[in-house]
């Protein structure tokens, strides 16, 4: 244990050694870079996933008219737009486009691809999915006055607008395409990223050669890349250690870079973040008992956050405890403030002595149900095991029952479950990205603890609509009080993110989102 | 005539060879077979009252002893979730037990039903049940398993999964199948089968019972080998996350999971639950041999 702890800290001080001198160094061109992706895409349209596997499959394909400066995050800036500006009255965003950009098969790019590829996030046509619609729905119109400039008006203020334009999953399409086939792009690539698409074997790796024609000259410098599927993480670190990949970009658990540093030494490039990721819990309302306040506020005062979260970060992604916002980013509850909050108590004896009570007074101190939860190891199992523990505590009965993506989606979706365990997948720290998510179930569809609560939707407006910094903390702090106090879903742990390459692989940022960053254009070989 | 009277006493004075104890014979003949009951019955009693002999509760999270090391405290040391890992062996030997059992029980039962029968009818009934046990023994075991484990999905009675019993035991209804049918064989052509036909007993009560008890021997023994199997394809099935799922106690899901990412630091995670398996398995392997040693008469001559 020793040496490994010394081994860590001597890794991390050569990383920091060797970083900036490393980072100076001029960019080499070529090489091809194999990477592992831990799952599959299902379908390449980024408009109606939610997965990183479809973001880290297709985003070297694709443009975005904004992205996130990874130099400078959260700052926003320019991808297919050259510059932009926003009106006084903050409801007219008007962008200026590059010129001279070429999607894939050789069409000209312009303006009316940026209105065809937002209208269908806005609007999706029958047939096709956009999980981003209620995002863009404050626009009102979107304006191409001439082919290298596109106007956005807004029905009303959005103090998210500008991360919502630089979202990694805006992947901007063809119009000509969308026209021929509005749900092409689930099943065909065409884009104008810094790599063309070479081939998709299914259970294997998705390809992409260099696109000689990329707008951003000079980019990208490999010639192409390989993503590998390795669903298992031993599969995946064995082809870390071996060669087979030089990296993985979403994130590994601590035992695992634990191995690798040990295993590979100065070899390893290791990163870590805070995570724009977290677990909830989350009950189906309309099922009893859960549709009694008292036995939700039960289980989630029983849950011991602090303590947990020095035991699950040591084994698992799991540590830091937040409420909605990630803990640390500028919007978030002080922790001051967090432990008021029903669940996040640091009195634990207490707190679960509560929700005995409340589970004695409603009726329920036998109680016993299903906790669905997806059949991933990291981290879902162990905040599985946890929770099963933290309920056992009050007396509870919990059956774990853990399955594949699909049919926990089709279940979720469908309300055919009592309690779930599901994940808030953000790629950014804006309260709105993460608070959409408890919206009331009639102006959300994807709300699957399914209730209705008109205060929470009124105080997420008021959040969305205010511009003073303060103003709108207080709002969000407001809504996330009644969230937690309704008992309706609440985080368990927020992720750490550990991110493990080759010291090879030069020119990739870290960041807190594993949604971000992965066209791979300003990526290079060190070889 | 005058002597009549002492030969009748001399017969009545021979003494008739006691009758042996058939366990202390077993005992005697098959010293290895018993050490083994004496460890299906260890076995059996832990799992049956594990409260009674578990030092703790398997599902306790003790963040403060991750990973510990066997010490007093903790015999066999702890896993990544400072949980006790002797007391989750100890409950995971009613989940091995159960599973074991009853998939055993479940495709012996229906592979004695189908051999019996397929040797009694014969012609086209023995052709088309030979078929259809040729089909399944097609497949390597632990395939047909895992095929219909993920076709079956799970279906918790009383804590136990039935179509993971049931995705154990079709594999071993073609194997004990195959071996009773060959044993029926023999007893098919047997006077005493000739008998009842002649004496017009109906199949049913021919089979049950004039041939059924005459293929117990084989039953037996495939009946106790297979527990062995099922323990162990239980255990594969639950390492490859198609089995029971955590925090439930079971070997082969110590095996997975977090003790893939702990067992350089924490080895005691892995060896003890292969331990358990490994022991198990070749106590109940070891007995069915010693039954089968026991029971068969050639092996007596």
């Amino acid at each position: 244990m020793r040496k490994l702890v010394l081994g860590l800290i001597g890794v991390a001080a050569l990383s920091l050694a060797a970083g900036p001198k490393a980072e100076a160094q001029q960019p080499k061109r070529g090489g091809t870079l194999n990477f592992a992706i831990s799952a599959e895409t299902p379908q390449y349209d980024c408009h109606g996933s939610d997965t990183y596997a479809t973001l880290h499959f297709s985003s070297p394909f694709y443009s975005t008219l904004l992205r996130y400066n990874l130099n400078k995050f959260p700052d926003v800036e320019g991808d297919l737009a050259k510059s932009w500006t926003v009106s006084p009255d903050k409801k007219t965003y008007t962008f200026t486009l590059h010129d001279g950009v070429k999607f894939h098969d050789g069409t000209p790019f312009s303006s009316a691809d940026i209105k065809a590829t937002y209208d269908r996030l806005r609007n999706p046509p029958k047939g096709v999915v956009s999980t981003r619609s209620a995002t863009f729905a404050d626009i009102e119109s979107i304006e191409t006055p001439n082919p290298t400039t596109v106007v956005f008006k807004l029905k009303s203020v959005n103090s998210s607008m500008l991360d919502h334009f630089a979202s990694p999953w805006n992947c901007v399409y063809s119009a000509k395409d969308l026209a021929a086939d509005p749900a092409g792009p689930r099943t065909k690539i065409n884009g104008t990223g810094p790599f063309v698409f070479v081939e998709h074997v299914k259970g294997s790796h998705v390809a992409g050669k260099r696109n000689d024609a990329y707008f951003k000259k000079g980019l990208p410098y490999l010639d192409g890349f390989r993503g590998i599927f390795t669903l298992q993480a031993a599969a995946m670190l064995n082809a870390l250690q071996g060669g087979q990949v030089l990296a993985e970009f979403r994130g590994v658990s601590p035992a695992d870079r634990d191995r690798m540093v040990s295993a590979m030494g100065n070899k390893l490039r290791v990163e870590e973040s805070s995570w724009t990721l977290n677990l909830l819990v989350l009950f189906n309302t309309e099922k009893p008992p859960f549709n009694d306040v008292r036995v939700r506020k039960a289980l989630l005062l029983a849950i011991d956050r602090w303590g947990g979260s020095k035991g699950l970060s040591r084994i698992s992604t799991l540590r830091a405890v937040g409420g909605v916002v990630r803990p640390g980013s500028p919007l978030a509850t002080p922790e001051a403030e967090l432990v008021k909050l029903p669940g996040f108590g640091k009195d634990i004896k207490a707190a679960r002595a509560e929700a005995r009570r409340l589970l004695k007074e409603a009726g329920h101190e036998k109680l016993k149900f299903t906790l669905w939860n997806r059949n991933l190891a990291m981290p879902y199992t162990p905040a599985g095991i946890f929770l099963v523990d933290q309920w056992r505590q009050i007396g509870v009965e919990v059956e774990h029952k853990q399955s594949d993506t699909a049919p926990y989606i089709a279940a979720m979706r469908s309300g055919n479950y009592e309690v779930a365990i599901d994940f808030s997948n953000l790629f950014n720290d804006d309260p709105t990205l993460s608070l959409t998510k408890f919206l009331s179930a009639s102006k959300n569809p994807l709300n699957l603890a399914r209730y209705d609560d008109p205060e929470i939707d009124r105080l997420y407006e008021l959040q969305l609509r205010e511009g003073d910094l303060n103003k709108r903390r207080a709002h969000i702090q407001a809504l996330e009080k009644r969230l937690f106090e309704q008992a309706y879903q609440q985080p368990i742990l927020w992720w750490h993110r550990i991110v493990l390459s080759h010291k090879t692989v030069m020119g990739w940022k870290m960041s807190p989102s594993h949604n971000l960053g992965q066209d791979l254009a300003d990526v290079w070989l060190n070889q | 005539m005058a002597n009549a009277p002492s030969a009748m006493q001399a017969n009545s004075a021979v003494t008739l060879p006691k009758r042996p104890n058939p366990v202390l014979t077993f005992i005697r003949q098959q010293p290895m077979g018993a050490a083994s009951f004496v460890v299906i019955a260890i076995m059996m009693f832990a799992g049956l009252f594990p409260h009674l002999v578990s030092p703790y509760n398997p599902l306790d999270i003790d963040f403060s002893s991750i990973l510990g090391a066997p010490s007093w405290e903790h015999w066999l040391g702890t896993d990544a979730f400072g949980r006790d890992i002797l007391s989750r062996i100890i409950y995971g030997s009613r989940t091995a037990l159960v599973i074991g059992f009853a998939s055993s029980a479940l495709g012996s039962g229906i592979g004695a039903v189908l051999g019996i029968a397929s040797a009694y009818f014969g012609g086209r009934v023995d052709n088309w049940i030979q078929r259809f046990v040729d089909i399944l023994l097609a497949f390597p075991i632990i395939v047909l398993a895992l095929v219909v484990v993920a076709a079956l999905r799970k279906t918790v009675v009383y804590g136990v999964d039935v179509n993971l019993i049931i995705a154990i035991a079709i594999p071993i209804i073609p194997r004990v199948a195959r071996v009773v049918r060959a044993a029926a064989l023999s007893v098919n052509v047997m006077p005493y089968i000739d008998a009842a036909r002649a004496a017009g007993y109906s199949d049913t009560r021919i089979i049950f019972r004039h041939m059924a008890p005459n293929v117990v021997a084989p039953f037996l023994i495939m009946f106790t080998a297979f527990i062995a199997q099922a323990i162990l394809l239980e255990a594969s099935l639950s390492f490859l996350g198609l089995g029971v799922t955590e925090p439930t106690a079971a070997w082969g899901l110590m095996l997975s999971g977090n003790a893939a990412d702990f067992f350089r630091e924490a080895p005691w995670m892995i060896i003890f639950p292969g331990v358990a398996i490994s022991l198990a398995v070749f106590a109940f392997n070891l007995f069915g041999d010693s039954l089968r040693d026991y029971l068969d008469p050639r092996f007596k001559t």
